[in-house]
């Protein structure tokens, strides 16, 4: 039993970072119809705008302002500096390319992700760093079930998440900018013809799915994952298969599809094998592509003639 | 106005060939005129010859790469050029190529610690084997993508490709040799002959590379390449018209099975070795690199995106090439960008008056700021010694100026007119400081820099490839 519960904090707790970037890739492909493989590497960028921030503040054991202000800081900043550099790379990289043949944006993103990895690697080195979030957080304040500690870090990162979704689907169902982005989604010239700035929604639709991808960087470094230039590529590959899974396009798909593969994972790699659970990851991709491949929530695609 | 009837980028791009220069005209002319078989043997006599000078190992290794890589984007052709089918695990099957090779030709099922046993078969065994292997394989997964279209696609297939280097990874590493993967591969031998050197397996590659341009030539032209271009311009329309859909992509997705296969027989044979890290999706960015640079859908623009890349890839690796690439490169954009001639002529002086300008005032502030040795060597360093501002322990500043640099190069971007000209100056000098001062240190890192750059910046101004032709897509 403290097995399955710790697998399944685990589970959960990836899930939900792999729910964040999933929602970013899907929202990107619900406005522009673009698989944008440079996505992984935005929450990369994330998570070394958080390990800075704590440099600058003194470094894990020795912060000069609260722990608390520290992790506010990084997170609003993360998803600020995410955010521009996800609308930056639209305006520069993908906006040309708008009705360009299907395979150049594609190429782009590739390209973009080989300049975002080794560019950071250019900048800060190619070592592997950590946060140290134990030097800053109390790992004493958690929660204890069943012999099992859940950390703090753990129980933020979900509450977090979940506050983000939530936070996401009232924007996209209840806002003017939700139902612009809909539009744009749904068919983007119609959306010009009734007045709707197709740019300006685009621009704003990056901005918020790399900020999420930023802040998810922010809290994978908290909880004390490894950090370095290349994490980017298998964390964008794992959220883009939740994305695939869930119904590419379908916010509330890419939630579910993150914890699903957050939690197969784990729970694959606690009771199967550690050594092939990206290979159960991928198996459960393409058994899903094949019995249904819109994705357990995606609307197939209308095909016009 | 476009005329009725026709799409305005189809007329758009029209326009701008009638328009072309006379160069262009006169090589468009040239191109009318000489068939196409006196080219292919221009390109083997080229390709001879190239073998034949004697050239010391480097230029060795850029010749096969070059042809392999061709072979590759040939390869990958069948599929995304031809037929339409986005192929994004392609990679695997060059693996597959690869390893079976490796299999019948290594201490695999023998001993691999003792390197004793194993199967050791001829080549002429070897071949036919891997290739049906190949195309049945192939025709599994076009089976498995007749039920998936457009994205859903190349999703699938990208997990196939990643799910190959799980494979030869984690499975029975007593066999496929895990992360070490799998060393000491015989030569190509058989018929009483081996093939040991660099310039053999050249030779190998290039005598491939012609049957094959020689082979999808008539195939390009046949009716199943036709039927294919129909498919991959309206799926729907070709099916109403009695094109046999299924048959012919599960037909493309084998055919580029086996050429990709093909290719790895070689390449494991010439490295005398083969890695899981060898066919990671880098590599099929590099493949895919090749076919877009050179224009999806042709044959010739497949053969040159393989030769520019590997060439552009050598000269990177290389701080004296990489220099030129790099400083030509500035002013190759410069030169096709600027118009009219007297106001690159001016933005050229301006960049060199202001550089010495800056120079000397940074200069006569702080001697240390220009102490630095520039990163290159020979007669650009020689120049760029007397030019750039190059700080002696130069790592911070030349992180900042990369970082500058980027910003500099968006916001040139959102600038118009006469300000974006202006702006170039500056930008330009700061590149000239940041490449002599960093990024010529990392030459690895900045290869691919650079080379993701020179993708992103084709794809804006070039979306269809350097031969290609542009092509309206029925979305």
């Amino acid at each position: 039993m403290q097995i399955f519960i710790q697998t399944l904090v685990t589970g959960l707790v990836t899930g939900c970072l792999y729910a964040l970037i999933a929602l970013g890739y899907s929202m990107v492909y619900g406005v522009l119809k673009l698989l944008n493989f440079a996505h992984g590497d935005l929450y990369m960028v994330g998570a070394f705008v958080g390990y800075y921030m704590i440099q600058w503040f003194g470094g894990s054991s020795a912060l000069v302002i609260p722990a608390w202000l520290v992790i506010i800081f990084m997170l609003t900043l993360a998803a600020v500096a995410v955010g521009g550099l996800g609308v930056a790379i639209e305006r520069f990289a993908y906006r040309p390319l708008r009705d360009a043949p299907r395979i150049a944006p594609l190429i782009t993103a590739l390209g973009i992700s080989f300049i975002l990895e080794d560019s950071v690697l250019l900048l800060f080195g190619g070592y592997v760093r950590s946060y140290n979030s134990q030097n800053f957080i109390s790992y004493s304040t958690a929660l204890h079930v069943d012999g099992v500690n859940i950390g703090a870090v753990q129980i933020m990162i979900v509450a977090l998440s979940v506050v983000m979704m939530a936070g996401l689907f009232l924007l996209v169902n209840r806002t003017l900018f939700g139902k612009s982005m809909r539009a744009v989604a749904s068919d983007r010239e119609a959306a010009e013809m009734l007045g709707i700035d197709v740019n300006h929604t685009i621009a704003l639709t990056f901005f918020i799915g790399s900020a999420m991808a930023g802040v998810a960087g922010v809290m994978s470094g908290l909880a004390n994952e490894p950090i370095s230039n290349y994490i980017g590529f298998l964390a964008g590959l794992k959220a883009f298969t939740a994305a695939v899974v869930g119904g590419i396009g379908s916010i509330p798909g890419a939630m579910i599809g993150g914890l699903a593969i957050g939690l197969f994972e784990s729970f694959s790699s606690s009771y199967v094998s550690s050594q092939y659970s990206d290979l159960i990851v991928f198996a459960i991709l393409i058994v899903t592509m094949l019995t249904r491949p819109q994705g357990v929530f995606g609307q197939p695609p209308l095909q016009k003639v | 106005m476009a005329p009725i009837g026709v799409d305005e980028w189809v007329a758009r791009s029209g326009e701008k060939r009638e328009q072309a220069g006379r160069l262009r005209r006169l090589g468009e002319r040239l191109n009318s005129r000489v068939g196409w078989w006196p080219r292919l043997a221009a390109l083997a006599i080229v390709g001879l010859v190239y073998g034949q000078l004697g050239l010391n190992l480097n230029f060795q290794t850029v010749g096969f790469n070059s042809v392999l890589y061709a072979i590759l984007a040939l390869g990958l052709n069948i599929a995304v050029g031809w037929a339409g089918l986005l192929d994004l695990g392609y990679i695997a099957f060059f693996g597959f190529g690869a390893y079976g090779y490796a299999l019948f030709s290594s201490h695999a099922f023998g001993n691999l610690v003792a390197l004793q046993g194993g199967i050791h078969l001829s080549i002429v065994a070897i071949i036919p084997i891997v290739l049906v292997g190949a195309g049945i394989v192939g025709v599994l997964i076009g089976l498995v993508a007749l039920r998936l279209q457009g994205d859903y696609l190349a999703i699938v297939t990208l997990f196939v490709g990643q799910a190959f280097v799980e494979i030869v990874n984690n499975v029975d590493p007593t066999v496929f040799g895990g992360n070490n993967g799998l060393y000491g591969l015989d030569p190509w031998h058989g018929l009483g002959g081996r093939i040991g050197t660099l310039n053999g397996y050249y030779y190998a590659a290039l005598v491939i590379l012609i049957m094959l341009m020689a082979g999808l030539h008539l195939l390009d032209n046949s009716r199943t390449g036709r039927a294919w271009r129909a498919l991959r311009d309206d799926p729907l329309a070709a099916e109403v018209m009695t094109v046999p859909v299924n048959r012919l992509k599960v037909m493309a997705f084998s055919f580029g099975a086996i050429v990709a296969a093909l290719a790895g027989i070689v390449f494991a044979a010439q490295q005398r070795s083969v890695f899981p890290t060898n066919f990671q999706s880098s590599v099929l960015i590099l493949i895919y690199a090749c076919l877009v640079l050179g224009g999806v859908g042709g044959i010739a623009g497949a053969v040159l995106g393989g030769v520019t890349v590997t060439v552009v890839e050598a000269m990177l690796s290389s701080p004296t090439d990489s220099s030129y690439l790099f400083y030509g490169l500035i002013l190759l954009a410069m030169v096709a960008r600027v118009r009219p001639w007297r106001h690159l002529a001016l933005m050229l002086g301006a960049i060199v008056g202001f550089g010495l300008a800056l120079r000397a005032i940074v200069g006569a502030i702080s001697h240390a700021a220009i102490a630095g040795p520039p990163g290159s060597v020979g007669w650009i360093g020689t120049v760029m010694r007397h030019f750039v501002i190059v700080p002696t322990g130069s790592i911070t500043y030349g992180n900042i100026l990369f970082a500058a640099l980027v910003v500099a190069l968006i916001a040139i971007v959102q600038l118009r007119g006469i300000w974006r000209q202006v702006a170039i100056v500056p930008t330009v000098y700061a590149a000239a400081c940041c490449w002599e001062s960093r990024l010529i240190v990392d030459t690895g890192v900045t290869a691919q820099i650079v080379l993701g750059a020179i993708l992103v910046v084709m794809m804006a101004a070039r979306p269809h490839g350097l031969l290609g032709t542009r092509r309206v897509e029925v979305v």
